[in-house]
């Protein structure tokens, strides 16, 4: 696998603000990078620097090899950018601006047709090529907007909070449409929807205040979600007494006399061992689910962790 | 070389999508056309008193030369109109960011704005060369003098259109960028005026003044000192507004 994207210990600062602190990562191809973080958390300045709109204040940022400050022509020519407003020339139609770009990625006459009319197909536009971009709606604006970055076919799209102000099934659609290129390009995604890291990303990181608190894999995430905490519903009592001699148990706790939060370390998990004396005793198991924290409480924890270290 | 040329034309495109380079050029030519023809009716008036002049003023003369003359002041109050909205409206609705992740240099985008601007004021100048043209019909023109005003008044033209570039690099809305071109180009016009006032005489503001240089072609003269100036001028400008894109990513 191919390493795309290199960002090297950078920074970045407005005046003595600083916006991004010290920030490293890098992306393969096959890889959708969720870049997760609340409001003016320096999503949107990474994904500037990357593109080559901004600057970084300190350190190194590669495309495919090429530094972005140093070359940046031949650093841009592997970039796709959706900017969190989308660059649309209202006075075009989506016909005549995504060759437009095509041409401004400089692809030969001969590939834009099939270029252009690939990049409709995948964002949905077929129908609305010869429309004035300004006369569409918010949510195919949207798409001419993610168009323009897939047009030129780069290895690597950055994609800055591509669903907003998409409905339910446009969400849906562009959802599918990152994990299709994510099988064969590097995908790049900023938003501050949990959820939507989940669907469709590889890994995640989420950045706070400028700096990187988590970089994982989805697995990983899913282990931090993981609270050690199962949730035990039997038809009689639970028998807590024999429950609480099964090993890796640390503490049950009655919610009903029907209803149990069983806790245990996070190493061991006893939901077999639990299963099978709840069904000897003849408790009748009606239920046994791993409690799982939300993505909302993960992402609070964590920001909340890094606000503590400082 | 390709990039300069697509972004121009998109650029072209967008100005003739919209009534703004229609309504340009109807207007100023209208105007033109309304000042040829009361420069033609002085000439009718004069003619019986030149013919009894030895070395008279010619058609060119009384025709020619105050019509590029007005000209030229003229499109100095349209240029701005038309270069403010190339960097600075791109920067309003955030379209910048397309030329600035894709694979072109600061000086190409700079250039395609540039060549699409002075496109569509080349035209004009064409437009108003070819009414004096029609003079041809039923007199003479001293062309060498006609070819001079048609070639200064390009020439002004360009080192306009340089100014209001760079003032539309350097402007966040599209009102202050034609404002501080304007500013600019009537500040060059005018600033050899103090110098014939009283026997004050500065070199230097007679150097600078765009009007000083653009008269001396308009007679004919076509000297290298008042062509350089032009040249350096207009390329001072579009280098300057290559640094101030460039210097974009930088700061903010």
């Amino acid at each position: 696998m191919t390493t795309l994207v290199e960002a090297d210990c950078v920074s970045r600062f407005y005046n003595k603000q600083c916006a991004v602190n010290d920030i490293s990562f890098s992306l393969k191809q096959g890889e959708v990078l969720g870049f997760l973080g609340p409001n003016g958390a320096g999503k949107t300045t990474t994904m500037q620097m990357l593109c080559g709109n901004l600057a970084p204040s300190a350190g190194q940022i590669k495309i495919n090899g090429f530094d972005i400050v140093e070359q940046p022509v031949s650093a841009k020519r592997y970039l796709g950018y959706l900017p969190d407003t989308p660059p649309l020339y209202k006075e075009l139609t989506v016909e005549e601006f995504l060759i437009y770009c095509a041409k401004l990625h400089g692809l030969g006459p001969g590939d834009i047709k099939t270029a252009v009319t690939h990049a409709q197909e995948r964002c949905g536009l077929s129908g609305v090529s010869r429309r004035l971009i300004g006369n569409l709606s918010k949510g195919y604006q949207q798409r001419a907007g993610i168009a323009q970055a897939i047009v030129h076919n780069p290895p690597v799209i950055i994609l800055d909070e591509p669903t907003v102000g998409l409905d339910p099934i446009q969400i849906r659609e562009i959802r599918a449409l990152i994990r299709e290129l994510g099988q064969d390009h590097g995908v790049i995604l900023s938003t501050h929807i949990l959820s939507e890291v989940q669907e469709s990303c590889t890994h995640v990181q989420i950045i706070h205040q400028g700096k990187l608190v988590l970089k994982e894999t989805i697995a990983g995430l899913h282990r931090h979600m993981n609270s050690g905490l199962i949730k035990l519903a039997s038809h009689l009592a639970v028998p807590v007494d024999a429950l609480q001699n099964l090993t890796g148990i640390l503490s049950i706790e009655l919610i009903t006399p029907h209803i149990a939060h069983i806790r245990h370390d996070g190493n061991h998990n006893p939901a077999e061992e639990i299963a099978e004396t709840v069904v000897n005793l003849g408790c009748g198991l009606l239920e046994l689910t791993p409690i799982k924290k939300s993505m909302e409480e993960v992402f609070i924890q964590l920001t909340q962790e890094a606000g503590a270290d400082e | 070389m390709n990039n300069i040329r697509v972004i121009a034309w998109r650029e072209l495109k967008t100005l003739f999508l919209s009534p703004v380079a229609w309504s340009v050029l109807a207007i100023v030519q209208l105007i033109f056309a309304f000042l040829f023809l009361s420069q033609i009716e002085t000439f009718n008036l004069l003619q019986p008193k030149l013919a009894t002049i030895e070395h008279a003023p010619g058609l060119t003369d009384i025709v020619v030369i105050p019509l590029f003359g007005n000209a030229g002041l003229i499109l100095m109050l349209v240029t701005p109109l038309l270069t403010m909205r190339t960097v600075s409206e791109e920067r309003r609705n955030k379209t910048l960011a397309l030329l600035l992740s894709a694979p072109v240099t600061s000086a190409e985008i700079v250039l395609g704005k540039y060549l699409s601007v002075t496109t569509l004021l080349l035209i004009i100048v064409a437009l108003t060369a070819i009414m004096p043209l029609s003079l041809l019909i039923g007199g003479t023109l001293d062309i060498g003098k006609f070819a001079a005003n048609v070639l200064a008044l390009s020439m002004l033209v360009l080192a306009f259109a340089s100014v209001g570039v760079f003032m539309s690099c350097l402007a966040g809305t599209p009102t202050l960028a034609a404002m501080g071109s304007f500013g600019v180009l009537l500040l060059l016009w005018i600033v050899d005026w103090s110098a014939g006032m009283r026997d004050q005489h500065s070199e230097l503001f007679e150097y600078l003044s765009i009007l000083r240089h653009y008269q001396t072609i308009q007679t004919g003269l076509l000297a290298s000192d008042d062509v350089l100036y032009f040249i350096f001028f207009t390329i001072g400008f579009l280098l300057l507004s290559c640094s101030r894109l460039a210097l974009d990513r930088l700061q903010k």
